[in-house]
């Protein structure tokens, strides 16, 4: 069951702190669960994870390439590999090696890619994920996820260790606001209806959540009542949950810390072209690099806020009515 | 190499580090460890060691720099900046909106940086083109690399030097600051590279050892490598990460950290007497403080 916290509040615990939690908790649970790591344990969040299992904690260096494959070997010899590193170097450094090595054999490695998007901050452009979503989404085997806090992160977690299967998780390493209530369950696959409405959809995930939740109360007091899902698995596409929003509020828009192309706004228009076609308005990243700078400042170089989400929404529902 | 020389690259190095120091003291972080050990060579390299012309940065016969460790690019920033690349005022601006230096080496928007970088084991690869593409075109400029010994974990940079060797390109002088430590940990804790010289000699590199924090011996081993025909070049550098910087030196996770403006002002006084003594760039690993 879903349980959401009244007003989205800073969380206590960073999205790595609640990562390792989950991975410790089940490999405690599970022998087979091995962390592969690629000179970014610390950052990662997982020193707690290698203190606990130093074993089934691999860390392989700055060797990205060579982890991927790794896990591929591993995942056939009977383990349950996370390889873990910054997003970036999960899908741009290491994309054949995923496709050769683990999703074409149709093995079980589960990648863990932090920083998504904006919240590379300070690292900048080089290191800013905006891409991952959209090359990993044509890849068939493969399952693509960003949590959007702590307590979606730790259920994640433990469904990547009990299903089979190539998994991608993108995630911030740092704080997020809560927006679930301790205890909620989630289903891979499955959209998350966070309020109803009749006007519109909007649809996000990761940190564009929360962007959205602000949005559909702006809409509201200007009339606008707007349908809030968190469509955190992007692959594959809960196709059901976009088509009954499609044929329930007759505008989408879809809000994404990632390129508009590739993304969640791809899969959406892709869909519903072809089955219910209807106004959509997509709010990411419109073919740029990123850059450095804090997440507040980035969020609003790339037009990923609230604001920009209640403008297209907008729009949306202008050329529904037109 | 004469007296004054060493003087002049000594200031020079101490500028360097006093120059990203101001920086990540404004910020209040940065890549302290990695920016200090590679002060000293690219002291020597800018000093007068390259040929490049801060009016010109991309002219036709100018030798060229990959930092394929592209975390460091503030220590690059500031040498670049010292030899009148750009303004000083630039490097104020180190990571805030709109800048033209980010955190890694930005070769779109910093007039002397020679190619992007910040994803490890590139950079090194783009350095042995680039010295392709001159002998191709006739050009006999130098191309210089630095590369972390981290760094030497991607199979990447051995793709590059097997390339190098293979075209005997003996125009690259690709240096490895061996400053022992990597990002979790030592390189003995991560992944032990063992004999990091061995390999690039394995490869068929001329390959010496240089004291990474002492200017004169950089500078004479540079020469010797331009003197020995025939093979692509490795120097590598015995330095330790933060060497220099006594807050950053102490720490044992010393890759990226918070540091005030406080620390880092006293840490610029420290270097200038270091300097007027003699006694420069000191550190404790080395005794020489
Ligand atoms: C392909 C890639 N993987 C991971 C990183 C993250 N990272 C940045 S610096 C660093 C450690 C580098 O160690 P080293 O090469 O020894 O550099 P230095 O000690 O000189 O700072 C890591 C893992 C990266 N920039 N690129
Ligand atoms: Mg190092």
């Amino acid at each position: 069951m879903v349980k959401l916290k009244q007003t989205p509040a800073a969380g206590a615990q960073e999205m790595r702190g609640a990562c390792c939690e989950a991975l410790m908790e089940e490999a405690g649970k599970n022998d087979s669960i091995v962390v592969i790591n690629c000179d970014l344990c610390g950052p990662m969040g997982l020193k707690l994870f290698e203190k606990q299992f130093p074993t089934r904690s691999i860390n392989v260096g700055i060797a990205e390439a060579n982890a991927c494959s790794m896990a591929g070997g591993m995942s056939a010899a009977g383990m349950v590999p996370f390889f873990v590193t910054f997003a970036v170097f999960a899908s741009r450094r290491v994309y054949d090696q995923v496709f050769m090595s683990c999703a074409y054999p149709g093995l079980n490695v589960k990648i863990i890619g932090g920083d998504s998007g904006v919240t590379s901050e300070y690292n900048g452009g080089t290191h800013m994920a905006f891409e991952d979503v959209g090359m990993l989404r044509i890849m068939p085997n493969i399952t693509i996820m960003e949590p959007s806090d702590t307590v979606m992160m730790k259920a994640l977690i433990r469904e990547m260790t009990r299903t089979y299967g190539v998994q991608y998780l993108r995630t911030p390493r740092k704080k997020t606001p809560q927006i679930y209530e301790e205890g909620t369950a989630f289903e891979i696959g499955k959209g998350v209806v966070l309020r109803e409405g009749s006007d519109v959809t909007l649809m996000a995930y990761g940190i564009t959540v929360c962007e959205a939740l602000k949005a559909a109360d702006v809409l509201k007091e200007e009339g606008i009542l707007a349908r809030v899902v968190d469509m955190f698995t992007i692959k594959p596409l809960d196709k059901a949950c976009v088509l009954e929003s499609a044929r329930r509020t007759g505008a989408i828009v879809t809000a994404e810390n990632h390129q508009v192309t590739g993304g969640l706004g791809s899969a959406v228009a892709e869909l519903l072209s072809e089955t219910l076609p209807t106004p959509i308005e997509r709010v990411g990243v419109q073919d740029e690099f990123g850059e450095v700078g804090t997440q507040a400042y980035l969020m609003e170089r790339f037009s990923l806020t609230a604001a920009s989400i209640v403008e297209r929404a907008k729009l949306a529902v202008a050329r529904k009515n037109s | 190499m004469l007296d004054n020389q060493r003087e002049l690259l000594e200031r020079m190095s101490a500028d360097i580090r006093i120059q990203f120091l101001k920086m990540f003291g404004k910020l209040g972080f940065g890549h302290v460890g990695g920016c200090a050990s590679i002060a000293d060579v690219l002291a020597v390299l800018y000093g007068g060691m390259m040929r490049v012309d801060p009016a010109n940065p991309a002219a036709q016969d100018r030798d060229w720099l990959v930092l394929s460790k592209g975390h460091a690019a503030p220590a690059l920033y500031a040498a670049l900046a010292l030899r009148g690349f750009f303004p000083m005022e630039w490097l104020a601006t180190l990571n805030m909106p709109g800048t033209k230096l980010p955190s890694h080496a930005d070769a779109r928007t910093v007039p002397g940086i020679d190619f992007c970088t910040g994803s490890l084991g590139q950079g090194i690869s783009a350095a042995v083109g680039i010295c392709l593409a001159n002998r191709l075109k006739g050009q006999s400029s130098w191309v210089y690399c630095i590369l972390g010994d981290g760094e030497l974990n991607e199979g990447q940079v051995f793709e590059a030097c097997g390339t190098a060797a293979h075209y005997g390109l003996d125009h690259f002088i690709c240096f490895v600051d061996w400053n022992k430590k990597q990002l979790d940990g030592t390189l003995a804790q991560v992944q032990n590279p063992v004999d990091i010289a061995g390999k690039f000699k394995a490869f068929g590199f001329d390959t010496q050892m240089a004291r990474g924090y002492d200017v004169e011996d950089i500078h004479a081993c540079i020469l010797r490598a331009k003197d020995a025909p025939d093979a692509p070049h490795c120097i590598v550098l015995d330095t330790y990460k933060g060497l220099g910087i006594d807050f950053a030196e102490e720490q044992e996770h010393n890759h990226h950290l918070v540091c005030s403006a406080e620390q880092c002002a006293a840490a610029i006084e420290e270097i200038e007497r270091r300097l007027k003594e003699g006694c420069y760039p000191g550190g404790m690993r080395y005794g020489k403080a």
